[in-house]
């Protein structure tokens, strides 16, 4: 049984359709990342999810149970939730603001520690969380997210604020959720980086949800090229026939010292036994389509239908 | 432990952080307690004002005082969460929103309650121990005045909760309390008195003290003067009221219904508050 199944939903507000006929699950142990500008639909999908909002349209289940239903507020134990620039209270210290959370969720002080020092915020714990930076705050927040070992995790913007190396040390979180069993949902429109923790990636724009899949299968749906760059010395000269349609004019007049193959993912191999019989090549360096690319791809249609109406 | 009084439990160790309650029991205990030893002065006299007297002066004081007190506490409730960004995570907890409006009623009320017995209380100790009324003339009518106060204080709690809940900003949120106070404290008597002087006296007298019993604060006088058993407190509009048309039940009765139905209503508003 999924996770979450989210079938045919649609949400609207007064005339402004926010959710439009979406589809999608999540399995266990599974990282979905959902992508899509400001307005796209991102934050009321996740409201729909947790239960704050009930679909005009479709069924939402989330553990086999509809989230805005009473009887779903036992389940809430299971969900860990990190929403974009929480503030917490201020007033009081880091240790306190997580144990006010623990507590409604029924765990104590020895989980709250031990989350803290995961985290790298053993240090801070008896400051008032008034006085912690961004990235402070915004680990804790993925602390109080992941208090009760939840089974299913609900990430929006989680690293708005933080520095790389921050960035990096939440993701790895988040792998390491995964690794336990833990379903993610990762809502973000800062895309670097992000591609390597997401089994599945939902690209959603004006409320619909625009595409659907691993980033294999959406590079294959995208037909986007795969570029590959070459550097050497007589590299025109010696380009064999049958791959010249492929090159790329890039505006660089010395094609003898540098040039760029572009080609379908078919055409992937093809580009591979070239690079392998020219012994002039000195470096090479392949350019597949990434999360950013194929982002920028499949949100194409939406922004061009909103130019011409 | 239940959602209910964690929430609650927060609320009153907030309140005990920001030195809200200190603060509040020292206002009231300087105001009781001066009350109480400089009443008599008015009079020409020296030391402890009858109990009579600095019961009629507290209790106007706490009209004033304590609805301010408990709108300033409340009124940003459950607009500030949602400013802060609290809100919306606290109820994707094992929590319901009832849950939460009704655990931090109890926490703020938690927060006036103790603050009230403080204050009023260490004026009661003050002359109990120094005046020459003894602790037996004392305890009823000190007891009516915090009990009252307490409730006085919720009612406007449970006001600043419906403020709270149907507000979008927390600015907005903090003038609609001063409007409040200033209607319920200042302009509804104003209002009835300038309606009984501009008609002379003809609206039916049997209807004015009815109209009392739409504002919480005229009820707790009542509730309080009419408690020292004498009519001479009864000064302005109160005396309208004047020959014990309400019992003391029915004044409670009215002071529980103004206690019940402003939380009743922000309970509605809030569980449709769009997050």
């Amino acid at each position: 049984m999924s996770v979450l199944q989210l079938e045919n939903v649609a949400k609207n507000f007064g005339d402004l359709k926010a959710i439009q006929n979406i589809s999608y699950s999540l399995e266990e142990g599974e990282v979905l990342g959902l992508f899509g500008h400001n307005g796209a639909g991102k934050s009321t999908s996740i409201k729909l999810i947790l239960g704050l909002l009930s679909p005009d349209e479709g069924h939402i289940s989330v553990f086999g149970q509809a989230p805005d239903q009473k009887e779903f507020l036992n389940k809430r134990h299971q969900i860990g939730f990190l929403q974009e620039n929480v503030s917490f209270y201020e007033q009081l210290t880091g240790l306190e603001v997580l144990m006010f959370f623990a507590k409604l969720k029924g765990f104590g002080r020895k989980q709250c520690l031990a989350l803290l020092e995961r985290l790298g915020l053993s240090h801070a714990i008896n400051r008032k969380v008034g006085t912690w930076s961004k990235g402070m705050r915004q680990r804790l927040g993925l602390a109080q997210a992941m208090l009760g070992e939840p089974k299913l995790l609900l990430l929006d913007e989680p690293t708005v604020g933080l520095d790389p190396v921050a960035t990096q040390d939440f993701y790895q979180s988040v792998a390491e959720l995964k690794e336990q069993g833990c379903s993610v949902i990762l809502c973000s429109h800062v895309l670097p980086g992000v591609e390597r923790y997401i089994d599945r990636a939902a690209i959603m724009g004006k409320g619909q949800l625009l595409a659907l899949g691993s980033l294999g299968t959406l590079r294959k749906q995208a037909k986007l090229p795969v570029r590959l760059e070459i550097e050497g010395r007589d590299l025109l000269s010696n380009l064999p026939q049958d791959v010249k349609h492929m090159l790329e004019n890039t505006g660089d007049s010395n094609l003898e010292n540098h040039l760029v193959l572009g080609g379908n993912s078919q055409d992937k191999m093809k580009m591979m036994q070239t690079l392998a019989a020219m012994q002039q090549v000195t470096d090479f360096q392949w350019h597949i389509p990434n999360l950013e690319d194929l982002y920028n791809h499949f949100c194409q249609p939406v922004t061009n239908r909103e130019v011409q109406s | 432990m239940n959602a209910l009084l964690i929430v609650a439990g927060k609320e009153y160790q907030d309140g005990l952080r920001n030195r809200w309650l200190l603060a509040i029991a020292v206002i009231l205990a300087l105001l009781a307690i001066g009350l109480a030893v400089f009443g008599a002065a008015a009079a020409g006299q020296s030391g402890f004002a009858p109990v009579a007297t600095t019961i009629a002066s507290l209790a106007s004081l706490a009209v004033f005082i304590v609805p301010l007190i408990a709108l300033m506490l409340a009124y940003d409730a459950l607009v500030g969460e949602a400013e802060n960004g609290t809100l919306l995570l606290l109820l994707t907890y094992p929590l319901s929103r009832d849950q939460l409006l009704l655990g931090k009623w109890l926490g703020h009320g938690a927060i006036l309650a103790t603050s009230t017995i403080l204050g009023f209380g260490s004026a009661a100790v003050m002359m109990g121990l120094f005046s020459d009324t003894g602790w037996t003339g004392l305890i009823q009518p000190f007891l009516l005045l915090i009990l009252s106060s307490i409730l006085l204080g919720w009612c406007f709690i449970g006001i600043a909760y419906l403020v709270s809940a149907v507000v979008q900003e927390k600015s907005k949120a903090a003038g609609l309390a001063l409007v409040i106070w200033l209607l319920f404290v200042l302009i509804f008597d104003m209002g009835l008195l300038g309606i009984l002087v501009a008609t002379g006296g003809q609206i039916s007298g049997e209807l004015f003290p009815w109209l009392l019993l739409l504002n919480p604060t005229d009820i707790f006088r009542l509730l309080n003067l009419q408690g020292l058993g004498g009519e001479q407190a009864l000064t302005g509009l109160m005396s309208v009221a004047s020959g014990g048309i309400f019992p003391a039940w029915g004044l409670i009765g009215a002071m529980l219904t103004w206690l019940l139905l402003p939380v009743s209503i922000a309970l509605i508003c809030f569980r449709r508050r769009a997050l």
